[in-house]
Order: structure tokens, then C-alpha cells, then sequence
């Protein structure tokens, strides 16, 4: 058996495995909270609430109704990302004008209450939801074992990844955006309206919360706790890479995501920790995040 | 400015000059009711309230009169919770010395935590709190001592200085009111001296007190351990009243709960935390029994604040007098 560094090859693919598939989450959480972060200069603290909605929209879907992974996999996201235009309207537009700490209370009661919800409900054990047919199974790659779902989830979220960035810069809608993040009233006095493009970027960024989410219901279980494990990390990757571009937020995802990945090889105990680790020598070598400007 | 910071917004009214007649006699009432409580209310419910009043004022420090919002602090109670807790039943400490452990661990742990995290501001302050009090709790939840998920239980109260059984729950209660007592108007002290006088200058525009030749980090820092000393402080006392140390108390649910507790009470009022704890706990108290789910409860409480009285109870009240006059 090949050997590196003393642990078994498979063993370290594997772990470096999982990793890739934390740091998709990752990414594509850190992405949607830069692109909230962006716009609304708001941090988004219910994103792991609209993460875990994504996946419990899914499993409604599925359960009541016998939708698929396929629709949900559009649907959820729409579902959440309307939800959420409801609650920008209602109560988040209201906390622009405030120093931006008010946004980040806001959304923790928000989050509080929707998690809160789902806990009296349906407890703190998971539901479980099944990979689809078409992805059961796993390749042999010669090297390792893949299970297809994961192989699909990592060119999922690299899509994902890859077409917010280009909405963001290469459309009409993205220059509005970035035109309206550098200078709102500018932007208000040549027609375009502001007020609704906060709006569409809010559910634009929870959309892609609840993505992840479905994307995720097959691998973790559907469990009301899943988006408070896993905001917390998510915010020191958002730290770590600093919010000011999107592409760093991606990046920083994937990588955490492998170091940890990595971590668990080599030193197990520190799996749970390594990330916030990163995170203060990162503050301490340049408090700015990778890629920050500052 | 475009925005506001977070304690103007709540701009308390500018203290009274001197102590007036109403302060006076608000302490007198206050300190009668202290000394009252444990014969009219359950003793370990008041304890409680102390406790956390002490927390959210100590929190407050850093909120409102800095106008730092730490998201971390549960690391500093529940920390300081666990090293009493441990010092007695491991070392046989007694509790007032386990009180100090725990309470100058806390202290180093906010000068650790409290150096990383000023070098951000705002929101990132935030979330740098958060995530590295997330680290702490993964570190108790790992570290053989802390008893993992049981917690350590059964801590014995022992005797105060030698002599006072703190088991009789009459004494004990006096003790954590003295404690509360000697925080709150150490936290008055601080406010009202001129180095509070320069934390509210950051608090009110950071640029100008770092032109004014202020070294801005050495003062947030300092209020940073201080308010994480004072937090310990209750921790570790709460530590002793329920003989318990636990995860419970490290986790960013508590955070949350004591920036609620002053956020309810008033950021930036003297009295506003200690009103907020009194509320909070006994909310919690009261639903406990009901099967109604407390973190909708909470939630919903904060998403008020918020969009409706940033000010807090306090902060609302003061305003109103001030109207009057």
C-alpha cells in the first residue's frame, strides 16, 4: 500500500475527501455572506437558518408532496430566497440607516426564531434523505473510492460558484450591484432601483444559503441544528479571507475546508479547532484576511 | 457619518452631574430590595438574577460604553465557571480563592482574546469574538477536566474565609449580593472616571480620540480584560451557587442571551443590564414550565428591541424624564 508521511494513501484521499466537500459548503456559504455583506453592509447571522430551511424544503418537498431531489433542487432555493424577500422587506430594511450591528442582532433573533421553530418541531435528531438514483453507487478511480453524490456535489458547487461570480461581474444585474455597493444614491438618481436590488440581493444570497442546504440533506442529515454547527465556522472563513471579494470567499471556502480535511489525518483533535486557529494567526499576520483590502 | 455607531444610537442622556436626589434615593430603594429579596422571592432565583446581572453589566461595560459588541463572552463566564468549579473539587480550594482563579483565568483569557479581536472593528470584532469563544467551547468540550457533555457537578459550597458555611443558602445569598454589589459599583467607577471618560470618547468617535494622541488599542484592551474579569467573576460564583459547571455556560447561546439582557435593559445605562438580566431570567424561569420553545421566545424579543426600542427599558424610561424637564 502507498504510504505518505506514514498514513496510508487511501486514508488521506479520503479525509482530504470529506475536506473538499466541507470546503464546497464552506464556499458556498462564505459566497452568499460576501455577497449579503457586499450590498446590504448587513452580516447575514441567519444564513445558517436559510441553510438549513434549503434542506428541510427539500425533505417537505419530498415527503409530502413526492417531489425529487431535481425540482427541489430549484425549488428550495426559491422558496427560501421568497421567504426571505418577505423578511428583507419586513424587517431588515428597516436597520440600513443604523450602525451595522443592529443588522447582525436582527438576523441572530431572526435565526434564533427559525431554528427555535424547527427544534420544537421536529427535535434535535435528523431526518434522513436519500441520495438520489442516479447517484448511488461509487466510481473506482484506481486510487480511491468515490461515491458519486460527493464527486457531484464538489462540480455542483464549483458551478454555483463559478456563475455567481459571473452574474456578479459580468452582467447588466451584477454592475448595477457593484455600481449601487460603491454609491447607492448615485446609482438611485440615474433610475435604477435601489431599494429593490438590496431585495433581490438579499434572496440572491439566502437562495444560494438554501442551495447548499439541499445540495447537503443527503450527506449530513436533515437536522434543525445543522445551519448553527456550521455558521459559526463559516463566519471565520469570511474573517479569514476577508469579505471584499467574492472570488476570495470561494477560495478561502475550499481550502479551509481541505486543511481541515488534512487536520484530521494528522492530528484528529484538533479537527474541530484548526480552523479558528487559522483564523488567529491570520489576524495576527495580517488582520486585513487574505484577501482583504484594507 | 453615515451611520450611527451602536451607542450613540442609543445615546443615553448624559448623566446627571453630581449625584442628584433621585440617584440617592434609587440606591437606597435598590439596596433595600437586595437586602429584602431573599425573604420575599425564592433565594437561589435571586442569586441567579444577581448573577447574570453582574454578567450583562460587565458585558455592558464593553457595549456600551466602548461600544464594542463582544459576541464571545460566554467563554469568559463559563471559563471562569469551570475553574472554580475545578480548583474546589480537584484542590479543595476554598471558594474564595477558587473565585479569584476563576476570575483572574477569565481576566487573562479577555486579554488573549480581547488582543486578537481589537485589531478588527465593527462587525468583524464580532465575529472574531464569536469564533474564537466557539473554539474555547471546543476545547472544553475536549479537555479531559471539564467533564465533557456531564459537566462538573456536585461542587461543595464550603466554607467562606474559614467560618461561613456558604451551604446555608441565607448566607450564600448575602455573599452573592455583596459580590453583585462590589461589581456594579466598581463598573459605576470605572464609567466615572476619566479613563471611562476616554473609553466614551472611542465609543463616540475613535479618529478623533487616536488625533488626540490616545492610544486607542491600550484602552479598548483594558476594557476589554476588565469587563471579562467582571464577567468571570459571576461565572464563577453562579459556579458555586448551583454547584455546576457546564457547557451550558460557554456556549454562544449565552453570548446571546447577556447582549439580549442588556440590549432589553438599555445599552449604555448603568441600570439597564442589571433590569434586563431580572427579565430575561425570569422569563426563562417561567417558560421552562411551559412547553413553549425559548429560543423563539428569545428571538422574537430581540427582533423587537431592535426595530422598536433600541433604547432598552432604561434607555426609554431616562429618555422620557428627561422630556419631562
Amino acid at each position: 500500500m502507498t504510504m505518505i508521511f506514514g498514513y496510508p494513501l487511501p486514508a488521506l484521499l479520503s479525509q482530504l475527501l470529506i475536506g473538499l466537500i466541507n470546503g464546497s459548503f464552506y464556499a458556498m456559504l462564505s459566497l452568499g455572506l460576501a455577497v449579503i455583506f457586499g450590498m446590504l453592509r448587513v452580516i447575514n447571522f441567519a444564513h445558517g437558518a436559510q441553510y438549513m430551511l434549503g434542506a428541510f424544503f427539500a425533505w417537505f418537498l419530498l415527503r409530502y408532496f413526492e417531489v425529487g431531489y431535481w425540482p427541489s433542487l430549484i425549488l428550495a432555493p426559491l422558496g427560501v430566497a421568497l421567504i426571505s424577500v418577505v423578511l428583507e422587506k419586513v424587517f431588515l430594511s428597516r436597520v440600513y440607516k443604523l450602525d451595522h450591528l443592529y443588522g447582525l442582532l436582527l438576523t441572530f433573533g431572526l435565526a434564533l426564531i427559525i431554528e427555535g421553530m424547527f427544534r420544537h418541531w421536529y427535535g434535535t435528531s435528523g431526518q434522513p434523505y436519500s441520495i438520489p438514483s442516479v447517484f448511488t453507487g461509487a466510481l473506482n478511480l484506481g486510487f480511491m473510492i468515490l461515491p458519486i453524490y460527493r464527486g457531484w456535489v464538489i462540480v455542483a458547487s464549483l458551478v454555483i460558484c463559478l456563475a455567481t461570480w459571473l452574474l456578479i461581474e459580468k452582467t447588466q444585474f451584477g454592475a448595477y450591484l457593484r455600481a449601487a455597493t460603491e454609491n447607492p444614491t448615485l446609482v438611485q438618481s440615474f433610475g435604477v432601483n435601489v431599494p429593490r436590488l438590496l431585495t433581490l440581493t438579499y434572496a440572491l444570497g439566502a437562495g444560494l444559503a438554501a442551495l447548499a442546504g439541499v445540495l447537503a440533506a443527503p450527506i449530513y442529515q436533515v437536522s434543525p441544528l445543522m445551519g448553527q454547527n456550521i455558521i459559526i465556522v463559516v463566519f471565520a472563513v469570511v474573517v479569514i479571507g476577508g469579505m471584499g471579494s467574492i472570488l476570495g470567499a470561494v477560495v478561502t471556502g475550499y481550502m479551509l475546508g481541505l486543511v481541515e480535511g488534512l487536520t484530521k489525518v494528522f492530528y484528529p483533535e484538533a479537527s474541530s479547532t484548526v480552523i479558528f486557529v487559522i483564523m488567529v494567526v491570520v489576524l495576527l499576520l495580517r488582520p486585513a484576511g487574505l484577501f482583504g483590502k484594507e | 457619518m453615515a451611520t450611527q455607531t451602536a451607542a450613540t444610537a442609543v445615546a443615553p442622556a448624559p448623566e446627571a452631574k453630581g449625584t442628584s436626589t433621585r440617584t440617592i434615593a434609587l440606591a437606597i430603594v435598590g439596596l433595600l430590595i437586595l437586602l429584602a429579596a431573599p425573604f420575599v422571592i425564592y433565594p437561589v432565583f435571586v442569586m441567579k438574577v444577581l448573577c447574570f446581572a453582574l454578567f450583562a453589566a460587565a458585558f455592558n461595560l464593553l457595549l456600551g460604553y466602548v461600544g464594542l459588541l463582544s459576541f464571545g463572552h460566554a467563554a469568559f463566564f463559563g471559563g471562569a465557571a469551570y475553574i472554580c468549579a475545578y480548583s474546589i473539587k480537584a484542590w479543595n480550594f476554598p471558594p474564595e480563592i477558587a473565585i479569584l482563579a476563576g476570575t483572574l483565568f477569565a481576566a487573562a483569557l479577555g486579554a488573549v482574546i480581547g488582543y486578537l479581536a481589537i485589531r478588527r472593528q465593527g462587525i468583524y470584532f464580532a465575529m472574531i469574538t464569536l469564533a474564537l469563544s466557539q473554539m474555547f467551547f471546543f476545547v472544553c468540550l475536549q479537555a479531559p477536566f471539564t467533564g465533557g457533555e456531564d459537566g462538573i457537578q456536585g461542587v461543595p459550597r464550603g466554607k467562606l474565609l474559614g467560618f461561613i458555611d456558604l451551604g446555608d443558602s441565607l448566607a450564600m445569598y448575602y455573599f452573592v449580593a455583596a459580590v453583585f454589589l462590589f461589581g456594579f459599583l466598581a463598573i459605576w467607577r470605572i464609567v466615572n472616571s476619566p479613563f471611562g471618560n476616554i473609553l466614551k470618547a472611542i465609543r463616540e468617535n475613535e479618529q478623533r480620540a487616536i488625533s488626540l494622541g490616545y492610544r486607542v488599542d491600550h484602552y479598548k484592551l483594558g476594557a476589554f480584560v476588565i469587563s471579562a474579569a467582571l464577567t468571570g467573576l459571576a461565572g464563577a460564583v453562579k459556579a458555586i451557587v448551583f454547584q455546576l459547571a457546564s457547557l451550558t455556560d460557554v456556549g454562544w447561546q449565552m453570548s446571546g442571551e447577556v447582549i439580549l439582557m442588556t440590549l432589553l435593559g438599555g445599552i449604555g445605562t448603568l441600570v439597564g443590564p442589571v433590569a434586563g438580566a431580572a427579565l430575561v431570567v425570569s422569563l426563562e424561569n417561567y417558560l421552562a414550565t411551559s412547553s413553549f420553545p425559548v429560543p423563539v421566545v428569545i428571538g422574537t424579543i430581540f427582533v423587537a428591541c431592535v426595530l422598536m426600542f433600541r433604547r432598552g427599558i432604561v434607555g426609554e424610561i431616562n429618555a422620557f424624564l428627561d422630556r419631562k424637564k
